[in-house]
């Protein structure tokens, strides 16, 4: 009894997981093994349209009556690079209208003129001609023949299907790619980017764990930043940093701080002289470092606060009657309260940190000195055109994240838990 | 001991009246006052005065007496020092130092022997200050975006810094920006589009989640461990690498530049998370409600139509407002997914305003707040379900 039960449940399981794991498989497993298929291929964005037969078709008057009229299909191979063979050739006629001397691969039956034209070449192109008569010297209507559609349809490989494989993507990827610069700036956001908003989150629930007039308020403000869309909040800061007419350099200028506007968002380098050494700063990464962590403090922030809250006032009171001041209390009691959450907030991030394209992309498009992984897969894969690359470059940062999460969960996967 | 507690008290707080009265004078010259100077030496000056003065006098004086007597004082000598302004800049400074007077109200001679006085005092003007640079520093873009929309593109390159607002003209000139996205650039079709899009994700994603998240939370099979912890690994993966295959197959399926397409990508990104969250709190629902519904014949389909969802209605609010949220916030798919304006979704159709550098930026930004403000409202308005729901899905970002 017990045992027909359990399989009904197990039944039952599967069915109500099955619509939910099926999409999650083909949406997100599926494309993480397509990119190490691509990845191993010479595609590019023009490739991916299977290659089509088509025909475009023109009628033309020869007679005064028009009861003969000349039809010019103009066909042709959509792809440049493939070719497409068996290709076979539709066309409908009215009644009482024949084709006269049709081309030899055509047949003419039951009002159908239907032509085999066999393998086409990459870029072919021909200017098919058929002539039409009407059986009783009839005008022939021509819009009637314009509005009646050719269908054509032909074999061809779809590329993304064929077998033929190279390692050129990935040679590419470690030689021809500046790969250490790529690597180092991508770190260089990812760490700076995250410890930036720790940072940030620590202070501000340090701020609204406190008893204050406007508290909730406040924390609703906090949060801003993060709910809000990022397209606008991105261009509200490219607009406000702009060097001609941007509010923050207008300030800067106006109030003498700055001598000059500077472009924060299209400069690379800003050379600092501090103490008589010269320090090269790379300005617009340190911007867009600066946009990553007013964006994301509020979930760090938030998390903390979490945390914060649930630490129990009485550690406090004991520590104020052992004479404990207010830095005190802070590292001996509150910081090792939340160094589990901070743990996994690092690793956590770290890893979206890592994957952050749209803000990059928003603030410069990865121009002076803030291309990371994840914008130079849409650079290779869109803005040049190169899908296999692009893939290859996806496929690096799928390993390095791989790589994170292994060690995630060997750190503070059991901590994780915990909480 | 005392001296030092007292020139850390006088150092902190004239720092923090200073940065008050920077901002102030950041304000009033984006409302068209013409002030070139900060005065940072001088005011800083002022401040410490006034800090002294208020502790010197401590409890001898009524505090109402004192803090307007030492406030008065102070304005006039701010209002000849500085610049001459608009009477109410100068009421704004009064109620500035107002403000700092009545924070520093507590302070006298005999406060500063107590221990770890100095440490104290850092402490309270970070934290001042901490909510001060807080406010300050997220509050502004977003009133930069709110007022640009009013201005026009003339008027922000003659003078970048007035956003002052002419409210005596009329109020179509006033909303011209938006009159304008609506008309010429069929921001009305975006809208309808983006909320198709968002609560299209919303249901779906809920339609299919809330039967797995039930089947991991309740029921044992095969395979369940393993399930339940790569939901979270699966949703670690991030967008830019499915963008290239879902590319490419959406191109050979004609599911680009379509409403159903991106319908499906944002519910499969968004059901592994969905169901985590959901699953926490089925598992909380007590097994014995249940039981009871098996009792009188429920089939599972029945048990989580009757009792499990009007259980979990909060869990469900949080998850369906976060799916929400993401779906209209999202940016990368709509990006790479939709190049046809007439299947924009808002974030797409900003995005290629920007392109045309022509576009003023009164109209890019009059879309900015327009896709912001509904998120911004809806978070508000339900902030206790969107929190408990962001903090469940932390990870995504």
């Amino acid at each position: 009894m017990s045992d027909t039960l359990s399989k009904i449940e197990k039944r039952t399981a599967y069915t109500l997981l099955l619509p939910a794991v099926f999409l999650v498989f083909s949406i997100i497993l599926f494309p993480i093994f397509a990119n190490i298929w691509i990845s191993f291929k010479e595609v590019s964005l023009k490739d991916i349209r299977i290659p089509e037969p088509r025909a475009k078709k023109i009628v033309k008057s020869i007679s005064d009556n028009n009861s003969e009229l000349k039809i010019v299909y103009k066909l042709r191979n959509s792809s440049l690079i493939q070719k497409i063979s068996d290709v076979e050739f539709k066309d409908k006629l009215p009644s009482n209208v024949i084709p006269v001397d049709l081309d030899s691969r055509c047949e003419f039956k039951s009002k159908i003129i239907k032509c085999q034209f066999g393998e086409w070449k990459a870029k072919y192109r021909e200017n098919f001609e058929v002539l039409i008569k009407d059986e009783n010297n009839n005008e022939i209507d021509k819009e009637v023949i314009k509005s009646q559609k050719p269908s054509l349809s032909g074999k061809a490989d779809n590329i993304l299907l064929t077998t033929n494989f190279t390692l050129k993507n990935f040679k590419k990827v470690f030689y021809e790619n500046d790969f250490l610069d790529l690597l180092l700036t991508t770190f260089y956001f990812t760490f700076f980017g995250t410890i930036g908003a720790i940072f940030f989150g620590i202070l501000a629930a340090q701020l609204v764990n406190q008893n204050f007039y406007g508290r909730s308020f406040m924390r609703s403000i906090l949060l801003f930043p993060y709910v809000g869309p990022v397209v606008a909040l991105a261009y509200t800061w490219t607009l406000l940093l702009d060097p001609n007419s941007g509010t923050f350099n207008a300030l800067m200028v106006n109030f003498n701080i700055f001598d000059e506007p500077i472009n924060l968002l299209g400069q690379k380098y800003m050379v600092m002289n501090i103490f008589g050494f010269e320090l090269k700063l790379r300005l617009a990464l340190t911007t867009v470092i600066f946009f990553e962590i007013w964006r994301y403090f509020p979930l760090a922030f938030l998390f903390i606060l979490a945390r914060l809250q649930a630490v129990p006032k009485d550690l406090y009171e004991a520590a104020e009657v052992d004479g404990a001041g207010p830095l005190k209390k802070f590292i001996h009691i509150t910081l090792p309260q939340i160094t589990a959450i901070i743990s996994i907030l690092f690793m956590i991030r770290f890893i979206w940190n890592f994957n952050k394209f749209e803000d990059i992309f928003l603030l410069t498009g990865g121009a002076s000195g803030t291309r990371t992984l994840p914008i130079n897969v849409y650079q290779q894969g869109f803005a040049i055109s190169d899908i296999g690359m692009g893939s290859a470059v996806s496929i690096v940062i799928v390993l390095l994240l791989i790589i994170f999460m292994f060690i995630y969960f060997k750190l503070i996967g059991k901590k994780a838990n915990e909480i | 001991m005392k001296f030092k507690s007292l020139t850390i008290y006088l150092l902190t707080s004239s720092i923090f009246l200073l940065c008050l009265l920077s901002i102030l004078k950041i304000m009033s010259t984006l409302q068209g006052i013409d002030f070139t100077n900060l005065n940072i030496g001088q005011n800083f000056i002022l401040g410490i005065c006034l800090s002294l003065g208020l502790l010197v006098v401590g409890n001898k004086l009524n505090h109402f007496i004192k803090i307007f007597s030492f406030t008065s004082i102070f304005t006039i000598f701010y209002l000849y020092i500085n610049e001459s302004a608009p009477i109410w800049y100068y009421i704004s400074v009064f109620i500035v130092i107002l403000f700092f007077s009545h924070k520093v109200k507590n302070y006298n001679l005999n406060y500063l022997k107590e221990d770890f006085v100095s440490e104290k005092i850092i402490f309270d003007f970070i934290t001042l200050f901490g909510i001060i640079f807080f406010a300050f520093v997220i509050l502004f873009p977003f009133y930069i975006m709110l007022v640009t929309s009013f201005k026009t593109q003339i008027a922000l390159l003659v003078n970048p810094l007035d956003f002052s607002l002419d409210f005596k003209k009329d109020l179509s000139d006033l909303f011209k920006s938006y009159f304008v996205i609506f008309d010429t650039y069929n921001f009305g079709r975006y809208i309808l589009i983006s909320s198709l899009v968002s609560i299209g994700t919303v249901i779906i994603t809920l339609m299919f989640a809330i039967p797995a998240a039930y089947a991991v939370a309740r029921l044992n099979f095969f395979g369940k461990t393993f399930l339940s912890s790569s939901i979270l690994i699966i949703y670690m993966f991030p967008a830019i690498v499915l963008v290239i295959p879902l590319y490419t197959v959406f191109s050979q399926l004609g599911l680009r530049n379509s409403v159903v397409g991106l319908l499906i990508v944002y519910t499969a990104t968004t059901l592994p998370v969905a169901i985590y969250m959901l699953q926490g709190y089925f598992k909380s629902i007590p097994k014995e409600i249940e039981d009871a519904g098996i009792m009188d014949g429920h089939s599972w389909f029945g048990i989580i139509l009757k009792i499990i969802i009007p259980l979990s209605l909060p869990a469900i609010a949080s998850v369906a407002l976060y799916v929400f949220m993401i779906a209209w916030n999202e940016f990368l798919f709509s990006l790479m997914f939709l190049d046809n304006p007439k299947s924009f979704t808002l974030s797409r159709a900003i995005q290629y305003l920007t392109g045309d550098a022509e576009t003023p930026r009164q109209y890019l930004m009059a879309g900015s707040v327009i896709v912001t403000l509904p998120v911004l409202v809806i978070f508000i308005y339900f902030e206790k379900y969107l929190v408990s729901g962001l903090t469940a899905g932390s990870v995504k970002g």
